[in-house]
This record gives structure tokens, sequence and C-alpha cells, in this order.
């Protein structure tokens, strides 16, 4: 009996698989995609907001129908100390408005199975609770993908199973993903009453604000705490590198129990009822801990192939954009019935036109220099910001010029020459960004 | 329970894990070489597991995992020193699943 084979098979209906289906799909390719949780989304965490443009390149004017929550007109980075913070706020009225929308908070159970609806509409197949057991591999190629029940045979194989890619290491020498190369993150989503969150964040009914949290239970931990709004919820969450964690010997909710308690954030959550605690694992490797793009019959999109900008909170664009890239170059194979690893490096080629690989590659070695150097960096320098602020702010009967000298000189004790050098490090990184 | 009561955000793990839904595989997807387990150290698994998985228990000298509470974020198979954690997805339709996050 001949085997059917259809023209590509992907794993995992997240971003990069949905949006690699609905591009195939869209071209008439026959395309099936496996999920191994109980819908599309299912299984997926993240911090909490998609990017307009990017996804409008691919579904335009998602928002008039896809289930977003907010879109965000503010921006806060907070830098806490122990009991105080600092807050550095940027707000735009235009992203409130149709033409100029910069991102939205989505709940991925939703937003994922709305992305998939698109894919379905558009011809794909999606098959849910359906575990990838291993890729089928023939003369060093692969040829499909075998589930616990069945094999799926196809002409082009598309690996978007996430940040725990097993698959991928079927294929190849997949590099072990190391603790200083990963960070797990945790969140807990709030339900709160619309009201109270257009009150306490100073926003209207559709419009909302994200939190970026250096510091206060993490300082001198490479790690991020954040806030974003839902329309009836908040979700308040921290990603830290593996490594730090377990150096820190704190269990990861711990510190996300001591963020919540932050003067700065406890405020925003009072009153609230936890809907859902959830955590997930992000790759933050990047361009050097990548592994390779494609093989023979095989191209590795998204969260498997260690596609994110962790600086930005970048991960779901370039999710989309791998898997958009992914397709077009199967769709190129199909058409030329050529699925050789030669003819699949035409992927590679499209990721590094695209923003993708090209801010991956500025940024490769911002990561590094910030793990090196967390303790002045995301220790001694925020905990400065708040005592400088403090003292500013104070009216203790002490002449100010005393005040600032003493606070000046003890900088310089503390940090002496190490001060020049870590200049040099910033000037480096901004260097660095611009010119790779 | 007290009105007072449901607007506390709950602190402890148990009650936090409370709110996922799972559907329950009835064998271990997370097998850790016990061997491997006595000589370990740090047992760093039980500090970064975000469901609080794993527990050292001196008296049997042996890793307990608790498995129905895993969110499946895979931070125990990559913190693991020797490497030896037999980590694998839960079965097809098995596992958590997450609704709000």
């Amino acid at each position: 009996m001949e085997r059917e084979v259809v023209d590509a098979v992907i794993v995992g209906a997240g971003p990069a698989g949905i949006t690699a289906a609905y591009t195939l799909a869209k071209e008439g390719k026959e395309v099936v995609v496996l999920e191994r949780g109980d819908f599309p989304g299912s299984k997926n965490m993240f911090g909490g907001a998609i990017y307009a443009q990017p996804v409008a390149e691919i579904f335009p004017e998602f928002w008039k129908s896809a289930p977003v929550e907010r879109s965000n007109i503010e921006h806060k980075y907070a830098l806490l100390g122990d009991n105080d913070g600092t807050v550095i706020s940027y707000r735009n009225g235009d992203h409130a408005k149709e033409a100029h929308y910069n991102s939205f908070t989505v709940i991925r159970a939703k937003w994922d199975r709305w992305c998939a609806e698109q894919a379905e509409a558009a011809g794909a197949f999606i098959v849910p609770e359906t575990l990838v057991e291993s890729l089928i591999i023939e003369d060093g190629k692969v040829v499909g993908v075998k589930t616990e029940q069945e094999e799926f045979y196809a002409k082009v194989t598309i690996i978007a199973d996430g940040v725990n890619s097993l698959l991928a290491k079927q294929a190849w020498d997949y590099p072990e993903i190391k603790p200083d190369h990963v960070a797990l993150g945790i969140k807990e989503v709030i339900a709160l009453p619309k009201e109270k969150i257009q009150d306490r964040f100073n926003v209207g009914e559709d419009t909302g604000v994200i939190y970026t949290i250096l510091g206060g239970p993490m300082q001198a931990m490479v790690g991020l705490g954040y806030v974003y709004t839902n329309l009836e919820s908040v979700v308040v969450g921290l990603g830290i590198t593996l490594e730090d964690l377990a150096k820190s010997k704190t269990k990861p909710y711990e510190l996300l129990n001591k963020l919540k308690k932050h003067p700065v954030i406890e405020p925003l959550l009072e009153g609230g009822e936890l809907l859902e605690y959830s955590a997930h694992l992000i790759p933050e490797g990047g361009y050097k801990a990548m592994p390779a793009l494609y093989k023979d019959g095989v191209m590795i999109a998204g969260d498997a192939a260690m596609l994110v900008n962790n600086v930005h909170s970048e991960g779901t664009n370039l999710a989309m954009m791998s898997g958009k890239l992914a397709a077009q170059t199967a769709i190129q194979a199909i058409n030329k019935e050529d699925y050789s690893a030669n003819m699949l490096s035409l992927y590679r080629k499209k990721l590094e036109q695209s923003f993708v690989l090209q801010d991956l590659k500025s940024y490769q070695d911002v990561i590094r220099t910030i793990e090196k150097n967390s303790k002045a960096f995301l220790g001694f320098y925020p905990k400065k910001i708040n005592e400088f602020m403090n003292q500013f702010t104070a009216v203790d009967s002490v002449p100010k010029k005393r005040k600032y000298i003493k606070f000046i000189g003890d900088v310089f004790k503390q940090r002496s020459l190490s001060l020049v050098t870590d200049g040099i490090k910033l000037a480096n990184l901004a260097g660095g960004i611009i010119l790779k | 329970m007290t009105i007072d009561e449901k607007k506390t955000i709950p602190e402890h793990i148990d009650d936090k894990l409370f709110t996922v839904k799972y559907k329950c595989d009835e064998e271990t997807h997370l097998k850790p070489d016990q061997q491997e387990c006595k000589k370990c150290a740090e047992t760093p698994c039980t500090v970064v597991c975000p469901a609080n998985v794993y527990e050292y228990d001196k008296e049997q000298d042996k890793l307990l995992v608790g498995f129905e509470n895993c969110l499946e974020c895979g931070a125990c198979r990559i913190i693991c020193p020797a490497g030896t954690l037999d980590w694998k997805y839960p079965k097809s339709g098995c596992g958590v699943t997450f609704k709000y996050s």
C-alpha cells in the first residue's frame, strides 16, 4: 500500500506552528498540525502582550475579531529597592487609536485558539490531544512524525514544539540548553472588577498598562518582573534565569509572593482573587545558542529554535515571523519538489534578512554582559538610584550640599575604579547593539 | 470560606496549584535516576520547580516526585546537575490545561 504523504506536517499549534500552517494553507498546500494539548494554547503561557504590527502582517486588522484584552498605552519601568521604588513611565495616547495600536494583552487559551481557527478556515487540519513521540528519519532525511497512534508522512516537517524541543534532539546535534540560557517564568492571573482596573491604572475601558520590574526580591539576579492588565484581571509575574534561581535557594513562587507584597506592587492587586497560577520556560540563549535551523526535510521555528529577544520581551513575534518564513520556504520546496537541506537553507537566509536574526545578532552579547555584571547592573546601581531619590525627596534639616557630597562619596568608595569599567561596559553594550 | 479569606491572594503553593486544571496521567512522566539523586549534593530541582513537585526524603534517601502537580515547564530537566532526569511530556491530552494564562 502506498503511504499517504501530505505537503507539510507541523508539530505544535503555538504562534510559530499556527502561522506556518496558515501561510501554507492559504497557498493551497495540504497541512496537518499536531498539538499535544486539549486545544491550541492550552499548554501555553507568556507574560502578557502580543505586538500589533507584526501580528497584523499575518492577520490584518485582527483586533476587530480576535479576543484581545487591552491595548497598552503606557509602559512603566519600576526599579525596586527593598521597600521603595523609582518608576519611569511612558504614556502614548495614540496607542489607544486603531492606526497606532502598539500591543495588546491576550489570554493564550483564547488567543492561540483564535489564531488556530484562522488557519483552519484557510484549510489547515489541526489535530489536538496528539503527542508526537518521534521523527521518522529515512536515509538521514526527515520524512514525517510518529504519534502514539499513527505515523504522518510529509514532504516537509516543521518543528514548532516549543522550548523543551525533545524532537529537535532526534534530528540533529541539538545543543542542550544550559541553566544560564533559560529563564523560568511564573505568573498569577488575579481577577479584579473592570472599574477597579480602570481606576488603579488610570486607563479607559479597553486600554492598559505594562510594568517592567527590576530589583525588589530579585536584586542582583538576572530576572525581570512584570504586571499586565487584562479586561477583568491583572497579571503579575517574573522570569529569572534557572542558574540564578538555583543559586538563590529560594523557590520561585516565594520570590513572586515577595514581589506581590512590595509597596509599589501590592496596591495594584489588592482585593483580587487568584484565577490561575502558571509556569513556562523562556529560551534566552540567543544567537550563539541557536541550533541549526534546517536539515533534509525539516525546519525548526519559534521557541524550539530559541528565537527570543528577552531584553525586549519579544518572543511571539519572532515565533510568528519564523513560522511564516519556514512556510514560505516549504512552499518553494514543494513547488520545486526539492526538500534537501540545500533547498531549505533558504529559510535561514530569509531569517537573516528579517528583523529576527538581525536583532538576535545585535543582542547576542547583551545578556552575557548583564549576567556577568548582574551584581552591579541589577543590584548596586538600582539600589543607588532609589537611595538618591530617597535623599532628594526627604526633608530632614540636613544641608543639601552635605547630603549630595556624602552620596557621591559613598558611590565612589563602594564602587571606586569599577565606575569607569562599568561605564565602558555599558558603552560597549550600546555600541555593540548598533554595530553588530 | 469567609469573604475575607476569599479576598486574600493565597501564598501557599498548594493553594496556587489548586487553581490549575489537570487531567492526570496515572503513570509518571518524570523519572529521576535515584542512584544519581543519592549522590546529588544540592538537589536544585527541589528549589527551581514552580510546582514543588520534588522533595528529597532523607529517611528513605530518595527523591519524591509529585508528578500530578507538574506544570510541564521543564526547569527540572535543565537544572539536573547529572542530566539524568528522564523527562517526557505527559501522554496525549493529559497534564495541565491553562485557561487564563
